[in-house]
């Protein structure tokens, strides 16, 4: 993985070799080299401008949602006023809902990789009758679509009267069988056997083996898969759409939708334009802070799913 | 087929362990009496793995395994106003295989399948390659801003590109409009597949390029400097290194996308607040079955619809992986 980008590996010899076989075409080269780059720039605007028109039309009036064009700022600045309105409207419901995620986000991450390394290390480091049938049971539930889930699950919830608590939306979020996944492979990979082997002729017990030796070596691991519920968690829609129908429990997604509906159906209040569009602007926000700052993580992860398959 | 291989390995560690077990058991060490030693063993075998286990499985059966049979046993039942429930076989099975609306929205799923997935996944294997290759510099910026879609909520992905498809607010629209064009149809009869197309488009590429982007660092560059060397171009590492080389990645890239496609929901269930009359509640499968369970408390015919959903699922994903396992075979 630690490659240096554009050192020609091979010692200079092969390197003079290449710079003499890239200047024949060197001409070609440049424009070449242009034209890539421009495609990568256009496609990088591509990417980026919705999240820019997003910025900008925070900062705009309704009418000058309609009045001024989408993608440069108008004259006035209206951001903080805007940021009032949705942190005050219908008595400051959107903090409500900033909390309600960050809470479910961050306890069903918590647990749902603390579980994931528990049984992707069992899997992947202790022997036991069943083992790959228990796992090919779960990695096949991947399969199963979320409708199939979650209309049984609001059922099942219903049942034991746990529909509309918060209870309702973190512990189906703590079964994550991709994460069980990823950890088993990862602990394949990163937990030598002669490891826990010389633990076990120590006498240390399976538990403290997992606890004080592999949790700290399985560290990069667990952070991917924390990082990934984190974000499934913090992002899911259909889950909490289903189990959750009182506003006080709603997570951003939904409750975001859901002003965004009203200000469909009813012209009259057109304010909510600006309340779903600053809304939305301020949602995005944690999660791309997070992304920039814990990149390697969350890369490593999305590698190891797919290296070893 | 994922599976199929960590068998394979395990098997002969399990192999390794039971020689070395039996070794270990063929002189009497100790004089523990045997039943002792075989509950010891016994324990560390079976009980503490499951034990360990237990968290994940608990949740797991409450969670998945539960409601999945659940909804396996309400989709055998009929829910009448007169006379209750009934058990009626596979009667909703047989209305779902004739049901046009089930239909109409697998269709709507499958043309995505093929006309989006392999545009997106083609985009995201281009992006990686050239990302890769020696001739782009400022990597990290171009990395971080397509993969920036996916820390965007899909719920506010498909709002915003609502908006921007808007006739009124959207600026395509507004520069239509001041080159004296009509207004692009995004939000029309004809439009509206393609433009949840881009949508879907816009918010995975990225993800999809940092999976192939990934297995591409992976490679030892060692592997096609020899080839460098030797005259080949760019274009040609590619196509005849690098791409065999991460071809596991590629096929988990499809995988997730077979998936999710055909699970599709949030972006039409946007759309429909912003454009009622065009999506009808049956525009994908996923959607025909939670209208079918919370607006019309069909949840019965709703359950056969998912598991129906489930078996188009599970053989597009089954076919896919088979046709590149046997070509991975030969």
């Amino acid at each position: 993985m630690a490659r240096i980008g554009s050192l020609p590996a091979g010692g200079p010899v092969a390197a003079t070799r290449q710079t003499s076989a890239r200047a024949v075409g060197r001409r070609s080269g440049w424009t070449l080299r242009g034209l890539v780059l421009l495609f990568l720039v256009l496609m990088l605007v591509y990417f980026v401008i919705p999240l820019f028109w997003l910025v900008v039309s925070a900062t705009k009036t309704n009418d000058e949602l309609f009045s001024t064009f989408g993608l440069w700022f108008a004259p006035d600045f209206h951001l903080l006023e805007n940021l009032h309105d949705v942190f005050t409207y219908d008595d400051g419901i959107f903090v409500t809902w900033l909390t309600n995620s960050a809470y479910y986000a961050v306890v069903s991450a918590l647990g749902a990789s603390l579980i994931a390394t528990l049984a992707g290390y069992t899997f992947a480091k202790l022997s036991f009758p069943g083992r790959e049938l228990v796992f090919a049971i779960i990695l096949g539930s991947i399969m199963v679509p979320n409708t199939a889930l979650a209309i049984p699950t609001y059922l099942v919830l219903s049942k034991v009267g746990l529909v509309n608590t918060p209870l309702a939306i973190i512990l189906p979020s703590l079964v994550t069988p991709f994460g069980v996944y990823l950890m088993r492979v990862y602990a394949e990979q990163a937990l030598p056997d002669d490891l826990l082997d010389a633990a076990r002729v120590d006498g240390a017990s399976e538990w403290r083996i997992f606890w004080s030796i592999a949790l700290r070596l399985l560290a990069p691991g667990f952070v991917t898969v924390l990082l990934l519920t984190f974000v499934g968690t913090w992002n899911n829609f259909f889950l909490p759409l289903v189990v959750t129908n009182n506003p006080a429990y709603y997570p951003l997604t939904v409750g975001l939708a859901n002003w965004n509906q009203l200000s469909q159906t009813f012209s009259g209040s057109r304010i909510l334009y600006t309340l779903v569009i600053t809304g939305s602007l301020i949602s995005v926000i944690p999660l791309m802070i997070g992304f920039l700052f814990l990149q390697r993580y969350w890369q490593s992860g999305l590698t190891f799913g797919s290296l070893r398959s | 087929m994922i599976p199929s291989r960590h068998m394979a390995k395990h098997s002969q560690t399990e192999a390794i362990q039971q020689a070395i077990e039996v070794q270990e058991l063929a002189p009497p060490a100790s004089g523990l009496p045997s039943a002792l030693r075989r509950w010891r063993r016994w324990r560390q075998r079976a009980v503490i793995p499951y034990l360990f286990l237990l968290p994940f499985l608990l949740l797991f059966s409450f969670f998945i395994l539960v409601p999945l049979l659940y909804a396996l046993w309400t989709s055998f039942f009929v829910e009448r106003l007169i006379g209750g429930t009934t058990f009626v076989g596979l009667q909703n099975y047989q209305e779902v295989l004739h049901d046009g609306n089930f239909w109409e929205g697998v269709r709507n799923v499958l043309l995505l399948l093929f006309t989006q997935v392999p545009l997106m996944l083609g985009l995201a294997l281009v992006l990686a390659l050239l990302l890769d290759s020696q001739i782009v510099r400022l990597k990290t910026i171009f990395r971080l801003g397509y993969f920036l879609p996916y820390a965007i909520p899909s719920v506010i992905g498909a709002l915003l590109w609502g908006y921007l498809y808007s006739a009124h607010i959207g600026p395509f629209a507004q520069l239509a409009e001041l080159l004296h064009w009509p207004p692009p149809p995004f939000l029309t009869a004809a439009g509206l597949l393609p433009s949840i197309a881009n949508i879907l488009t816009w918010q995975w590429t990225g993800y999809n390029m940092v999976i192939l982007y990934a297995a591409l660092q992976a490679i030892p560059p060692e592997l096609y400097d020899a080839a460098r060397v030797d005259g080949a171009s760019g274009w040609e590492i590619a196509q005849r290194i690098k791409i065999p080389l991460i071809a596991p990645a590629i096929v988990l890239t499809v995988v997730f996308s077979i998936i999710g496609t055909l699970q599709l929901f949030n972006e039409p269930q946007i759309m429909t607040a912003i454009v009622p009359n065009l999506i009808q509640d049956h525009y994908t499968p996923n959607l025909y079955a939670y209208n079918l369970a919370f607006t019309n408390q069909q949840y019965n015919y709703a359950a056969a619809v998912s598991f129906g959903l489930g078996a188009v699922v599970f053989v597009f994903s089954y076919v896919f992986m088979l046709v590149t396992y046997r070509r991975g075979q030969r």
